[in-house]
C-alpha cells in the first residue's frame, strides 16, 4: 500500500473514528456530569431559559464596546483565522471533491484566488496569534502545551496544502490521477492528525463554546442580567 | 512567592492538619464541585487572556499573575486529573500535575486576596466562563484545607459562634434600642409574629447603625408589621465569601427558619452585595426546595415602595454618580432599580465611565475588604475608581452596598479624599416626604 492509499484509506477511517467517537465521549463526559437545579425564583420578566442561553451565545460573538481595543484586536484576529480556515476547508474545489468522495455531499466551490487569499490571511493571523502567545506576559502565564500543539496541528494542513497547490484547481480536478502523490498524502495525513487531536485538546471549544456560554446565559438571565 | 508585599507572608494556615491531609481535603472538595456548568467552564477556556483586560486587579497593576483564569490553576488541574472525560489518560501519562501543598499555599493570595468574585471577567470572556463562581468553588476546597487568610478565618470562627461577625444575637436588642434612641425611631425586635423580617449587614451592627434606623423609619412609615430577630439578623454571609459551606448553610437557614417561625412572608436584605448573592440566589439550594418566603434587597424594596406610591421622597435636585455593587447589579440584576430610586430623589445621574453591568468592582468584594493583606491592591483599585468618580464632575457619590461603602471610605481615608460615599437607603430615609 502506498502512502496515498494509506492516507485515503485506513488512516482516514481511523482518524474520522477517533474524531467522532472521541468528541462524543468528551461531550458526553462533560454534559452528563451532575446538574444542580436552580431553585431560586427567577427575576420577574426574565426570558425563557432557552432564550437566555441563546442570547448569551449571541453576545459572545463580539466583545462589548466597553472593553475597547484589546478585546477587539484579538477578536478580529480570531475571526480572520476561523473564517479563513472555514473558507479554505469548505470552499476549495479539490476539498469539495474529496468530501463528495467520502460522504457524497457537494456544493459550489469558491474561486481559487479567494482560496489563496483566505489561506494567506489564516497563516498571517496564526503567526500573529503565536507571536502574542510567546511574547505577551498574560498569555505566557496561562498557556500550556495544548496551545502549542494545537497551533502546530492547525497550521500544518494549511502549509502542506500550499505545498501541493502548483496549478489551478480546475486542472487538478480534470485529471484522473494524482501527480504529486506523496505531498498530497502528507497533506491528508496532517488533516488526519488534526482530526485525531481534536477531541483531546482545545479544538473542542468548537463544540463546547455553545454550551459554555449557554450555561452562563441560563444562570444570569434567570437573575435578570444579560451577559 | 507571589505576595504583593514581600514583607507580608503570602499565605496563612489554620488548624493542625498535615500537608497531605490539606491537599487531600482540597482535592476532595474540588472534585465535589465538578458539576456540568463547572466542567463546561473549565473545559472551554481557549487561553486567549482577554479576561485579564476586564479584571481591576490586572488593569491597575499590569501584573500577569492577576489574570482571572490563572487564579483557578489548582482547581483546573484537579478537574483535568480527576473528573475530565479523559482523566485516566491524563493521570496515566502525567499530563497535568497534581496540585501540591506549595501550589495551594501560593494560590491562596490569588484566590482570596485578588479576586472579589465580581464577575466582570465573564463579560469579556468569549466562552462566557463564570470565573467568579469557579473561584468561589475553589474557595470551598481552600477552606476545607485550612488555607484561608487568617483575618477571614477569625471572622469565620466568630460567625460560627455568634451567627454574625459583628455581635452575638443576645446583644441585638441592646444595639437596636441604642440605635433607636440615637435616631429617634422605634426598631422592633424579636416579635413573635410579623409580616416582614428585616436583616442587617455586619457593619450596620457596629459602625453604620444609622442604616438600622433608616430602614426602621421607612418600614414604620408604611405601617407594616415587621421585626428584626435574634434568630436570624446578620445577612452578610461570611460563609459565602470564605468558602465555608457549612457556615453558609447555617447562616442562610437562620434567616429562613426565623422568617417561617414568625410567619413572615418577606425577608428584607440590607444594603449588602454578598448578602444578596448568598440569600437571593443561593438560599434555596441550602434549603433544599423553593423558599417559602420572598427575599428582597433593600434597593428593590425602596424601588417598589416608591413605584407603588407607598412612600414619597423629596427631590434633592443635584448631580450624582452611582457605583454599581457587583453582586447586586452584574450578578444580581438590579441595575435599573437603583437608577429609578435615584431619579425619584431628583438626582441628575452622571454615569461613571464604566457602569451598570460592566462597572468596575470597588475592590473590596468577596471578603477582600476585610483582608488586610490586600490593602495595597485595594488602594490601587480605589485610585481608578476615584478617577472615574471625579471625571463625572458629579456633586454626590452614591452606592447601595455597605461593603462597597466601607471599601470606598477606607480608600478615601488613605488618599485623603473628602468625597463621602452615600447610601441609597440613607438618602431615601433622610428625604421621606410628608
Ligand atoms: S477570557 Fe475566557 S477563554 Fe480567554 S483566557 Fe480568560 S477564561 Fe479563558
Ligand atoms: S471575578 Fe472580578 S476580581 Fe475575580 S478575576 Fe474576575 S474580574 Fe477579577
Amino acid at each position: 500500500m502506498d502512502l496515498l492509499t494509506f492516507a485515503r484509506g485506513p488512516a482516514l477511517v481511523v482518524s474520522l473514528a477517533v474524531f467522532v467517537l472521541g468528541s462524543l465521549w468528551h461531550l458526553a463526559g462533560v454534559l452528563l456530569r451532575p446538574r444542580m437545579p436552580d431553585l431560586s425564583p427567577a427575576r420577574q420578566g426574565a426570558p425563557e431559559k432557552w432564550l437566555g442561553a441563546l442570547r448569551a451565545v449571541k453576545h459572545g460573538l463580539w466583545p462589548r464596546k466597553e472593553f475597547g481595543q484589546a478585546a477587539l484586536g484579538s477578536t478580529i484576529n480570531g475571526y480572520v483565522f476561523h473564517i479563513g480556515l472555514a473558507l479554505v476547508f469548505f470552499g476549495y474545489a479539490p476539498h469539495i471533491a474529496f468530501i463528495r468522495r467520502v460522504i457524497g455531499l457537494s456544493w459550489p466551490a469558491l474561486p481559487d484566488l479567494v482560496m489563496y487569499l483566505a489561506a494567506g490571511a489564516s497563516i498571517v493571523s496564526l503567526l500573529l496569534a503565536l507571536g502574542s502567545r510567546l511574547l505577551n506576559p498574560v498569555l505566557g502565564k496561562i498557556s500550556n502545551l495544548d496551545d502549542i500543539i494545537t497551533w502546530a496541528i492547525v497550521i500544518l494542513p494549511i502549509l502542506t496544502g500550499m505545498a501541493v497547490v502548483a496549478e489551478p484547481s480546475a486542472a487538478v480536478l480534470s485529471r484522473d490521477r494524482v501527480i504529486y502523490p506523496v505531498p498530497l498524502a502528507i497533506h491528508l495525513l496532517t488533516l488526519e492528525l488534526l482530526l485525531i487531536w481534536f477531541p483531546f485538546g482545545k479544538l473542542m471549544h468548537a463544540f463546547l463554546f455553545v454550551f459554555s456560554r449557554g450555561a452562563t446565559g441560563l444562570r444570569f438571565s434567570h437573575r435578570g442580567v444579560e451577559v | 512567592m507571589i505576595a504583593s508585599d514581600p514583607a507580608i507572608p503570602a499565605f496563612d494556615k489554620q488548624d493542625g492538619q498535615s500537608d497531605e491531609a490539606r491537599v487531600e481535603a482540597a482535592m476532595r472538595s474540588f472534585v465535589s464541585e465538578f458539576g456540568v456548568t463547572t466542567a463546561l467552564h473549565l473545559e472551554s477556556c481557549v487561553r486567549c487572556g482577554l479576561c485579564a483586560e476586564a479584571c481591576h486587579f490586572y488593569v491597575t497593576t499590569g501584573d500577569a499573575k492577576y489574570t482571572p483564569v490563572y487564579k483557578l490553576e489548582p482547581f483546573r488541574r484537579a478537574y483535568f486529573r480527576e473528573a475530565s472525560p479523559f482523566a485516566p489518560l491524563v493521570r496515566a501519562l502525567g499530563l497535568v500535575k497534581k496540585p501540591g501543598i506549595v501550589d495551594l499555599e501560593q494560590w491562596q493570595e490569588l484566590i482570596y486576596d485578588s479576586c472579589t468574585m465580581c464577575g466582570r471577567c465573564t463579560l469579556i470572556c468569549p466562552m462566557g466562563i463564570d470565573i467568579a463562581e469557579l473561584v468561589k468553588e475553589a474557595r470551598h476546597g481552600m477552606f476545607k484545607a485550612g488555607l484561608l487568610p487568617d483575618r477571614l478565618a477569625l471572622m469565620d470562627r466568630t460567625a460560627r459562634q455568634w451567627g454574625s461577625t459583628a455581635t452575638p444575637g443576645e446583644d441585638l436588642p441592646d444595639i437596636l434600642a441604642e440605635a433607636g434612641r440615637s435616631y429617634g425611631v422605634d426598631i422592633p425586635c424579636d416579635l413573635d409574629s410579623a409580616d416582614i423580617l428585616v436583616t442587617a449587614a455586619s457593619a450596620e451592627l457596629s459602625e453604620h447603625t444609622k442604616a438600622l434606623a433608616d430602614a426602621a423609619k421607612i418600614l414604620n412609615r408604611i405601617g407594616v408589621k415587621w421585626t428584626m430577630h435574634q434568630g436570624g439578623f446578620d445577612a452578610s454571609n461570611i460563609g459565602f465569601n470564605n468558602g465555608d459551606m457549612e457556615l453558609q448553610e447555617r447562616l442562610t437557614r437562620a434567616l429562613i427558619d426565623t422568617a417561617v417561625r414568625i410567619g413572615a412572608k418577606t425577608v428584607i436584605l440590607p444594603e449588602c452585595g454578598h448578602a444578596y448573592g448568598a440569600a437571593r440566589w443561593e438560599a434555596a439550594k441550602w434549603y433544599g426546595q423553593a423558599l417559602p418566603v420572598r427575599i428582597i434587597h433593600m434597593t428593590e424594596f425602596l424601588d417598589e415602595l416608591i413605584a407603588s406610591g407607598r412612600i414619597r421622597v423629596n427631590r434633592i435636585g443635584e448631580t450624582a454618580t452611582f457605583h454599581d455593587p457587583c453582586q447586586i447589579v452584574r450578578r444580581g440584576g438590579l441595575e435599573a432599580a437603583a437608577r429609578r430610586v435615584l431619579a425619584a430623589l431628583g438626582f441628575e445621574l452622571i454615569e461613571l465611565k464604566d457602569h451598570g453591568v460592566t462597572g468596575y468592582c470597588c475592590g473590596g468584594g468577596g471578603g477582600v475588604v476585610s483582608n488586610q493583606r490586600a490593602t495595597t491592591l485595594r488602594h490601587k483599585v480605589f485610585e481608578m475608581k476615584q478617577q472615574q468618580i471625579e471625571a463625572t464632575g458629579a456633586k454626590r457619590f452614591v452606592t447601595s452596598c455597605g461593603q462597597c461603602r466601607i471599601t470606598f471610605e477606607m480608600g478615601a481615608r488613605h488618599a485623603h479624599w473628602d468625597k463621602p460615599t452615600e447610601s441609597l437607603l440613607e438618602l431615601v430615609a433622610d428625604n421621606l416626604a410628608g
